[in-house]
């Protein structure tokens, strides 16, 4: 019957002030801790059995690429192929395409949230309309296309299509939407120009945001593996995600050196997580994305 | 709800901020435009033609859907996506919504869980699935180890062409073929992985979620001397299922976009044993780049696309019913 009255919402019925059963005396308050104490004690049993199916395969991830050799399987992985070549190639479309998202977007953006022109609403339509069809569906025709401009195999490839990301641009555009317009509008009565404004004012009121933008960015960015592998065919070209699929293709029956490639792969995007952590989740959760 | 625009005056200004808004856009809209407008569009008329790797030939009305009414590796990727869609998104919904109810509210540690929850969310798919594929290893990987320290018979995993029902309905002589046999073992595999890729990204969304119900409702339900399954029942559920829905949006469509997995842990030529992990993404992308059959391959892609579009749509009507927003 109160489960009507929760959904209804609004009525709650009043409520008084109750002992709780840390704070109470007695033999009934002393039943009532340990039964508080055991309910929290089963939760930590459930939750860190969670936690250990989650951290499990990291651990033998690391356990065995230490297995025969111990820390020359490293060695070994490192410089059976070029994966420092693979590195600097994912270490430069990341921070390439997470530079151009940055710059495009916060334009786009401030163009949408704060200048008034024909044809704005329609535009923007158009770059959301591109977010309800999923990567795949394009994918050939996208070959095809860059074919056309003769960048297959090309650095240009791995970059240029990603520069502009428009959940980044909604992202920006719903920020910048709070920040009031009356401070533009004399900012540029005051003869500020509009791409100062953006410099000067907007962009450091959304630093919050941008981060997000930022750490969204750098991490599908580094994670991204079928585009690079549709539009790269030769190893100087390749990133890390494409290195190690490479690498498991070929070394299939070595585990400890795949394991310490897998290592080594994973390393950098799990420091980011754990110093940036509280954000990134929050991120997630907030704007709720995934890839 | 209309959002009052205002801002710069369209006329009284000179030519040059008549074009500066749209001069910002420029960067942005050329790309959206060359690199996804442009390939979305494309994908649809391309499924009428016989795109292949000479080029284009002509057009060929709707040769390349009845192609794939008639082929059968098309409808087993279908079945296998289905299988997957089926297994995981529940799956998804389920133990993460546990584990956030377990995490809601003052905890010890709480943050501690949520960063170990959600480390393979942020981990890259390939490495992941490189990691899998040795700990499902049937010679010598972690987990078959385990199973025959404990007394139990190992199995293929990633390599077991046959369906689970079979499986474990043949010790009692029961043999069903086809659909009824179940997703193979291969599969199941894969979808495990899925499950534990995505498990901390909706719990931290359920979490969110649950810390928005107002502590009111449990405090009158405790008074109420309601249960811990009465609770949930008619306070966590309803009121938490504006969460529920967008999980499972997501979740079906992610699962439906399975490739990585998919093309690292059974790698090509195959899509698994017998072609039992091949999966819709997995067989557009083989049409398209091994074969080069874009034509055939764009078909498949805007069959995937209605199917997503439809699914939300249905998604929509049936939950939206039920879903409850809050006052």
């Amino acid at each position: 019957m109160w489960g009507r009255r929760a959904r209804a919402g609004g009525h709650v019925p009043v409520t008084c002030p109750r002992k709780t059963g840390g704070t109470g005396s007695g033999k009934n308050g002393l039943i009532m801790t340990a039964r508080a104490i055991a309910r929290t004690a089963a939760k930590h049993f459930f939750l860190i059995l969670g936690g250990f199916v989650m951290l499990l395969p990291f651990l033998w991830m690391v356990g065995t690429s230490l297995e025969q050799g111990g820390f020359s399987n490293y060695v070994e992985a490192w410089t059976k192929v070029p994966f420092g070549r693979y590195f600097l190639n994912t270490l430069l479309v990341t921070v390439l395409v997470v530079f151009g998202v940055l710059v495009t977007s916060s334009l786009a953006a401030y163009s949408f949230a704060t200048m008034k022109y024909r044809g704005r609403d329609m535009l923007f339509l158009l770059f959301l309309s591109t977010m309800m069809v999923p990567q795949p569906v394009y994918l050939a025709p996208s070959y095809v296309i860059l074919a056309k401009l003769g960048w297959i195999n090309t650095y240009a490839a791995l970059i240029v299509p990603w520069v502009a990301n428009v959940f980044s641009i909604f992202l920006l555009r719903q920020h910048f939407r709070t920040i009031p317009i009356s401070l533009y509008e004399a900012a540029i009565l005051d003869g500020c120009s509009r791409l100062k404004y953006l410099w000067k004012v907007v962009l450091p009121l959304s630093k919050s945001v941008i981060i997000t933008v930022l750490l969204f960015n750098i991490i599908s960015s580094w994670n991204s593996f079928m585009w690079p592998l549709v539009v790269t065919h030769s190893e100087e070209l390749r990133v890390l995600q494409v290195g190690l699929s490479y690498f498991n293709q070929e070394q299939s029956s070595n585990h400890q050196l795949l394991m310490a490639a897998s290592t080594f792969s994973t390393l950098p995007l799990i420091v980011l997580f754990l110093a940036a952590q509280k954000r990134i989740v929050a991120s997630y959760s907030r704007s709720g994305i995934k890839d | 709800m209309r959002v009052r625009v205002q801002g710069y005056p369209l006329r009284t200004k000179s030519r040059k901020s008549r074009i500066e808004p749209y001069l910002y856009i420029l960067p942005a809209l050329l790309v959206v435009l060359v690199f996804r407008t442009l390939p979305i569009l494309s994908s649809f008329t391309a499924s009428f033609t016989d795109y292949d790797i000479g080029g284009f030939h002509g057009f060929v009305g709707l040769d390349n859907y009845a192609r794939m009414l008639s082929d059968a590796r098309f409808w087993q990727s279908v079945i296998n996506t289905l299988f997957f869609v089926i297994g995981v998104v529940p799956a998804g919904i389920i133990f993460p919504l546990f584990l956030a109810i377990l995490l809601r509210g003052k905890l010890a540690g709480k943050g501690f869980y949520r960063t170990i929850y959600f480390l393979p969310v942020v981990t890259s798919a390939v490495a992941i699935s490189v990691v899998w594929t040795w700990l499902y290893n049937p010679e010598a990987g972690p987990i078959n180890r385990i199973i025959t320290a404990l007394g139990g018979d190992p199995l293929l995993w990633l390599r077991e062409p046959r369906g689970i029902f079979e499986m474990m309905l043949a010790p009692i002589g029961i043999h069903p073929k086809g659909i009824l046999a179940g997703p193979s073992l291969a599969l199941v595999s894969l979808m495990g992985v899925s499950v534990w890729k995505s498990a901390g990204y909706n719990t931290v969304l359920f979490l969110a979620g649950l810390e928005n119900i107002p502590n009111t409702y449990y405090e009158a339900a405790k008074l109420d001397g309601a249960g811990k399954w009465g609770t949930f029942r008619h306070i966590t559920w309803p009121l938490l299922s504006p969460t529920t829905y967008y999980v499972l949006i997501m979740s079906t469509i992610i699962s439906f976009k399975t490739f990585a997995l998919v093309y690292v842990m059974t790698p090509p030529p195959g899509g698994g044993p017998l072609g039992t992990t091949n999966v819709i993404v997995f067989y557009l992308f083989q049409k398209a780049f091994d074969r080069f059959d874009i034509g055939y391959a764009s078909a498949i892609s805007v069959f995937l696309f209605l199917v997503l579009l439809g699914l939300t749509m249905i998604q929509r009507k049936v939950a939206g019913r039920k879903v409850h927003y809050g006052s």
